[in-house]
């Protein structure tokens, strides 16, 4: 899933000076569960931005929906209506559903009030950690299912470099070190034959480098 | 007390430059650049080194402008964002500086999917103008981009390009003026087949008093066939008149068409007020440029 954090109120409210109408847009799928710009969130910022209003007596009309997602067309289209009605919207989607909400209501400003932040999963309730670059050409059969891309602050492909300690990372003493990860796992496999190959340089045209990615499939067109 | 560099003396001085280039080979071969720059020598004021030009891997533009210097030629370093990052650019260029090279040109480079290494990252750490930037800060307050000072910063003649037919228009004016505001002191423009919208470009600079803050070189390519014309039409962002393709189709020699089609471009673009010199591209003929200079009338170089 894609994780995201709330952007610090302070810079939203700046951004809604000299407007009046504002529509909040939760998104209910993935900010929702990194609690980030879920319903709670887009209703608690509401309630936020009220306060400060009736402090600077610029009183606020806030309306906040929360689709379940902002990155399919159909649940744009529902809250249409409601969009059309504010001045300002302020996103609480990730960069695509900001973007998305954008693109498919032109005429108004769409105002981000997340950080999109990686590809991730769940510790724990409060805890995300990255587990994926989206590099468009996936190395896990060769790594045991952990991504040396991810999870190597250098991207090495092949082993680590000569800074890790005790299994940690030496840029940071809390990160683990992708590549002793990788050795531990392909340990417990079995499989260390699989660090003997020389891995070569990656084919990054199909990561972001390439530019702008798309995805075309004729068969499930209608 | 900065060292300036011919070019600068000479444009400071209100003198046409006469500039060119010089395309590193893919080899490690010091000779064959030693010998572009001796044939140059004399006859421009100084010659762009380009740098891995449309991505594709080629001798270093810093290694080969310190070979050109030796043969006497005054190098224009260029430096593309594409390949390195904010450290390797910094020190790059303090090194370039300390070997002697004096002129940057400042540029974004070539996207690596057009060259022979498309599978490659690209870096794009910082754009040309937040380059031009960091080098112009450098300059001025002696201070490397993470604000640590420096005892002897690298004080280039600071350059970008421009072009006159890119779109949109309006977009690419303020990124013009961006560069300008960035602290570029001279402006390369993309080749011009296109006179009547080179005319109208150079009318807003002057409009703008853009002229009055840079130094604008008009760049001329020299085309030797009709192949390599038709090609230099399809480049994205150029603008050639149909005239000139008719003309090289019909002509019997088709080297001396396009050297007198080029000589046609100099003698028009020299009439432009706000335009301080010309920046002559001969891809693949670069052995035709002193003939060029001469006929064009710009012998001798001026001394300074």
């Amino acid at each position: 899933m894609i994780i995201a954090e709330q952007k610090p109120f302070e810079e939203i409210i700046k951004w809604l000076d000299g407007y009046k109408k504002v529509l909040i847009a939760g998104c209910g799928t993935c900010v929702t569960v990194c609690m980030a710009g879920g319903e709670t969130e887009a209703l608690n910022l509401a309630s936020l931005l009220e306060l400060a209003g009736k402090k600077n007596n610029s009183n606020l009309e806030i309306t906040v929906v929360t689709p379940k997602r902002q990155c399919d067309r159909e649940f744009l289209d529902e809250i249409a209506a409601a969009v059309d009605k504010s001045e300002v919207v302020l996103s609480m989607a990730c960069g695509a559903g900001i973007q998305f909400m954008a693109e498919r209501f032109s005429s108004k400003l769409v105002l981000p009030a997340v950080n999109t932040k990686f590809i991730g999963v769940t510790r724990e309730i409060g805890i995300w950690t990255e587990m994926c670059q989206g590099c468009g050409e996936c190395v896990l059969e060769k790594t045991g299912g952990i991504c040396p891309v991810t999870r190597c602050s250098k991207s090495l492909f092949n082993g680590p470099c000569g800074g890790s300690s005790e299994g940690k990372c030496e840029i940071n003493s809390d990160t683990d070190c992708g590549w002793q990860l990788i050795y531990n796992k392909l340990k417990e496999l079995g499989r260390l034959d699989k660090l003997n190959e020389i891995i070569e340089p990656k084919d990054w045209s199909n990561s972001r480098d390439g530019g702008p990615r798309k995805i075309v499939r004729e068969d499930v067109i209608i | 007390m900065v060292e300036k560099s011919k070019l600068q003396k000479i444009l400071e001085a209100g003198k046409f430059s006469v500039t060119a280039e010089i395309g590193p080979p893919a080899s490690a071969d010091a000779d064959f650049v030693a010998k572009k720059a001796r044939n140059l020598k004399g006859f421009i004021d100084a010659a762009n080194v380009t740098d891995n030009q449309t991505a594709i891997v080629r001798m270093s533009s810093i290694a080969a402008s310190c070979l050109a210097l030796q043969e006497g030629v005054e190098p224009v370093v260029q430096m593309t964002c594409r390949d390195r990052n904010r450290l390797a650019i910094q020190s790059d260029l303090l090194g370039a500086y300390a070997l002697g090279l004096r002129n940057l040109l400042c540029l974004s480079g070539d996207h690596q999917s057009f060259g022979n290494h498309p599978q490659s990252k690209n870096v794009y750490d910082i754009d040309s103008i937040q380059m031009i930037q960091a080098l112009k800060k450098m300059k001025d307050e002696k201070v490397l981009i993470a604000g640590n000072s420096t005892k002897k910063p690298a004080e280039f003649f600071l350059g970008a390009t421009a072009n006159p037919f890119a779109d949109p228009e309006e977009l690419q004016f303020i990124r013009l003026q961006k560069k300008i505001n960035a602290g570029a002191q001279f402006i390369q423009t993309q080749a011009i087949y296109d006179m009547e919208r080179f005319k109208k470009w150079m009318e807003r600079v002057r409009e703008a008093e853009l002229h009055k803050k840079t130094y604008i070189l008009a760049g001329v390519l020299v085309n030797k066939s009709l192949k390599s014309l038709e090609m230099t039409k399809k480049v994205a962002g150029m603008s050639v008149p149909d005239l000139f393709v008719e003309r090289m189709e019909a002509a019997s020699s088709k080297e001396a068409e396009g050297f007198k089609i080029a000589l046609e471009l100099i003698s028009e673009i020299k009439k432009i007020d706000g335009v301080s010199g010309i920046h002559i591209m001969a891809v693949g003929w670069e052995s035709i440029v002193p003939a060029i200079v001469e006929k064009a009338g710009f012998l001798p170089r001026p001394l300074l």
